[in-house]
Order: structure tokens, then sequence, then C-alpha cells
């Protein structure tokens, strides 16, 4: 009795609502820890300043307008990099996933470019582009272009032949097989390639505009080290951190749009 | 050898049957009947992958809206065969001919796996099975109707992954069926299914057979299940026909009558003896 008492008492807790909730409970004790460790000087703030501090500097720099000016621009390099990355990683993927000859033809190659850390690129592409807009676009396109890519080609290889063949044997045109099986059998794996682009895309942005750069979130932290404006750096540090929640929550949205067939995303 | 193996049916069971279920026989006596079935003829088929020899020489006539089971023991070349006859492969040598003006739609196959699309519903499955026709108007309806006939209209607008293995073979059965098919090719279509299920869809599928009057053609391991469902049997052993057997008892047949294992009997031992030989 008492056994099926302790069982059953955690399910009645699991309500939606609170379940949204849970998630938080982590990051805000964090937070609260921090801010006690702070005011008691426990961790000097010339180390780390307390987190009423940060949001006060996040303040005066929403009021000037600074911090949604930089986070805008930051996050339209994202967009516009992963758009145009991710289109020729997508593009790439299809064709080499779907005709031979192209995939003889260039995936050798995108494989040796592939295991060059796009980062290093940074020195040559500063002297191509100098610390102009495409610089940062560059990068980031091409850091978002392989796992795109790779995904694309992978979900298109292991679509289950024996569905292909079901699909030819009613008569399915090419155009209509690839709408109808390929495409959505790849869906999944081109999924995690976007999940895992959008990670890598804020990770290039943010060290390009760190490195080179007039204006962007990463330009913010680097301006504020010259300064010793430690809560600006801390700022922009959370910023990253909350933009890539967003990210994160954007794919799984996407996932849920796309893939409501797929058992793994079914709510239990 | 053919004829040791013909059975005729006693009178007294055929009078039981009749007065057990007059009406039932009414009722399929009163459909309009449908000569849709079409003929098949095969001639010195030969097929090899490599040096494997798989099919020898294979003759064969089936009539139209004849239901052939096709038995024999794994690698004996059966699922071979069914796939040259549904054109899914080229044969080598010889000829099949299913009559003239075959439209891609007149032949569909059902698998051992249901084959359906996980990212599609119940009914965009089924009217995949439409061909060329999935555009057409009327698709919505006419995919409908096939589902009520394996009785899953109330499954329609659910995704595959959450049906029973016997369901998902019914909405293939319903995906086959939908086209209007003159020849259906059966892949071992129960194999993968329990007893109790199998037995279910094995009644389904004589009952659309009898409806629809499509030539069948089933390859099976389970001699049972072709006795009880064909009316002529065919065994195949080392990529030759090494017995051609009429199953003569009259539908619907009382699965277990001593007629039917009997008749198992004799073709089991056939095979066994086979086995015996090599």
């Amino acid at each position: 009795m008492s056994l099926i008492d302790s069982v059953s008492l955690p399910r009645s807790l699991r309500l939606p609502r609170v379940d949204g909730l849970v998630q938080w409970i982590v990051p805000l004790a964090i937070i609260a820890i921090w801010q006690v460790a702070s005011v008691t000087g426990f961790v000097p703030t010339r180390v780390l300043p307390a987190p009423s501090d940060v949001l006060l500097a996040g303040w005066k720099l929403l009021l000037s307008g600074e911090l949604a000016r930089n986070i805008w621009v930051s996050f339209w390099r994202a967009s516009i990099g992963f758009l145009i990355g991710g289109s020729i990683g997508f593009a790439f993927g299809l064709a080499n996933g779907l005709s031979q000859l192209s995939s003889k033809l260039t995936d050798t190659t995108l494989q040796m470019v592939r295991n060059v850390p796009h980062l290093a690129l940074i020195p040559l592409v500063i002297l191509w582009f100098g610390i102009d807009e495409s610089a940062k676009l560059f990068l980031v396109a091409l850091g978002v272009f392989f796992p795109i890519y790779l995904n694309t080609l992978h979900g298109i290889r292991t679509v289950d032949p024996q569905l292909i063949e079901m699909g030819r044997i009613y008569g399915m045109t090419d155009g209509e097989l690839f709408r109808r099986v390929i495409f959505p059998g790849a869906l999944p794996s081109i999924v995690v390639g976007i999940r895992f682009a959008l990670g890598i895309m804020w990770l290039t942005l943010i060290v390009a505009e760190t490195i080179a750069a007039s204006s962007g979130l990463g330009y913010m932290a680097m301006q504020a080290r010259e300064f010793m404006l430690i809560d600006v750096v801390v700022l922009s540090i959370l910023i990253y951190a909350l933009l890539g929640k967003l990210a994160d929550s954007a794919s799984r949205v996407l996932e849920r749009l796309t893939l409501s067939w797929h058992p793994a995303y079914w709510k239990r | 050898m053919q004829t040791a193996l013909r059975t005729s049916l006693p009178d007294t069971e055929l009078a039981t049957r009749a007065n057990f279920a007059p009406h039932a026989r009414v009722v399929r006596e009163e459909r309009p009947v449908q000569t849709s079935g079409l003929p098949l003829s095969i001639r010195g088929l030969r097929k090899s992958y490599g040096d494997n020899e798989v099919l020898r020489g294979i003759d064969l006539h089936i009539p139209a809206g004849q239901f052939v089971a096709i038995v024999g023991k794994s690698g004996c070349g059966k699922s071979t065969l069914l796939r040259l006859i549904a054109g899914l492969e080229k044969f080598d040598a010889g000829s099949i001919s299913l009559g003239d003006a075959v439209k891609p739609e007149d032949i569909r196959v059902m698998f051992q796996e249901p084959r359906l699309l996980p990212w599609a519903r119940v009914l965009s499955n089924v009217e995949v099975g439409l061909g060329r026709d999935r555009a057409s108007s009327d698709a919505h309806s006419r995919a409908e109707k096939a589902l009520t006939e394996v009785g899953l209209t109330d499954k329609r607008d659910q995704w595959p992954s959450i049906l029973s293995g016997g369901q998902k073979q019914r909405v293939a059965l319903a995906r086959a069926l939908v086209s209007r098919p003159r020849v259906l090719a059966f892949d071992e279509p129960l194999g993968a299914l329990d007893a109790l299920t199998r037995i279910s869809m094995q009644r389904l599928l004589e009952r659309v057979w009898r409806d629809q009057g499509f030539t069948a053609i089933l390859v099976t391991h389970d001699v049972a299940e072709a006795v009880a469902l064909a009316d002529r049997v065919l065994v195949i052993e080392e990529g030759r026909i090494a017995h051609d057997v009429v199953v003569n008892t009259a539908r619907p047949r009382q699965r277990g009558s001593a007629e039917l294992a009997g008749l198992e009997g004799s073709i089991l031992n056939h095979l066994l003896s086979a086995d015996d030989r090599t």
C-alpha cells in the first residue's frame, strides 16, 4: 500500500504548468546563491559582480539603446549567415545523396575542407574581407554548412530502401518519390543537423565578433574588457546563454512541427 | 502424382455446409460477378544470380481469377518467381504474359513488411496505392472505400506507428486493393503475424479475393495456409515446379478439417522427402 502511494505521488505532481517551470529551478537557484555570495563578500566583485549589478548594467545599456542595437546586429549576422550556409549545405546534401555523380565529384573535396577548423581561417578572412560584415557572414556560413551538409546526406542515404521500392511499385515519379518518401524520411536527420548548426552558428559569430568587429555582442564584451567593465562582460556571457537557449527552443518547435508522426516526439 | 493428391469433397459435408450458411451463399451469388482477374502464362522462365541458378525453367498457366499458393523450402526460388511476375526484377530467359493492355495499376504486391509511410496518415497511405490516379478528385472516397473493406475506417486519421502489426498489414492490403488490381501477388504477407491475427487476415484475404475476383498468387512457407486459401498449390523444388496440387474443397473452408489436414500432410511429406533425398 505504502509502495503504491510513494510511486503514484510524483505522477500527480507532474502537471504541465509545473513541468514548464521545473527546468528553471536550477538556473534560478544558481543566481540566488551567486547573489548571496557576492553580497556577503565571499566572492569579490572584482572577480565576479553580483547578479544585481549585472542586471543594473544591462538596464543602463538598454536605456542607452546600445544593448538592443548590439543584440540586433548579432542576431542579424547569425540568421543571414545561417541561411546562406544552411541552404548551400542542404543543396549539396541533396545533390550528393541523390546523385552518384555529384557525390563522386564533390564529396571528397568537402570532407577535406571539413577537417580544417573554420575558425583557423579567421586571419585569412580578415585579409580578404577586412572586419566588414561579409567576414562574419562568411565564417558563420562556413561553420553552419558542414553539420547541415553531413546530416542531410546521411538522412537521404539511410531512407528505408523498402519504402523506396514500394514507392516505385506504386508508380511514383521521381519528384513524387522525393516529396513523399525520400525527403520526409531524411527529415529527422536534417533536423539534428540544424540543431548542431545553431550551436556552431553562435560559437562562430561570437569568436568572430570578439576578434574583428565594430558592433555586436562580441564587440560589446571586448570593449567592456578594455575599460574593465566586468559587469558588462558577464552580462554579454549571460545573453549568449539566453540566445543559445532560444535557438534550441526554436529547433524544438521545428521538430514538433515537422516530426509529429514520429513516436519519439510524442508527448508522454 | 497430381491425381493422387487431387481430392474431391464428400457429398455429406457439402450438404451440411449449405445448411449451415445458406444466407452467406445467397449473398455471394447476388453480387455482380467481376471477371477482373487476368490470366497468366509463363514459359521456360529462368533466373540466376551470378552462378546461382534460382529458377530453372518454370512453365505455368494460371487461369483468370484463380487463387494459387506457392510453397517450398526457403531458397527454392518461390519469392523470386513472385518478384518476376510482379515485374520487380528482370528474368534471364523465357516469357511471362498477362494478356494484353496491362496497366501498372493492374498488378499489385503485398510484402511481409507493411511498408507504410510512417509520416503519412493511414488514409494517405492508402491513397498511395492509386498510382497515377492519386491526383483525381475521387481519390479520397476510393481510399476510404478500400479502408472500409479491410474494416479500418475509424483509423483513417491515425499515424501508422500506433497500429498493431495486423492493422498495419490491413492498411497495406487496402493500399494494394484501392486501384482494383487484376493480379495481386502476396509475398508471405502474414509471416510476421501471430497465429490468431493470421487466421483473421486469411479470412479477410479470402473475402476480398472472392468479392473482387482478381488473380491471387500467394507465396507462403505455411502449407496449412496454402491449402486453406488456394484453389491450387504449387510446390517448388530446386527452381522447378515439382508438384501442382488442386484443392477442390468448397468454400468457405472449415479450418482444421480432416480433408485439409490430409492434403497438408501429403504436401508436407513431399517437401520433407525431397529433403531426405538430398
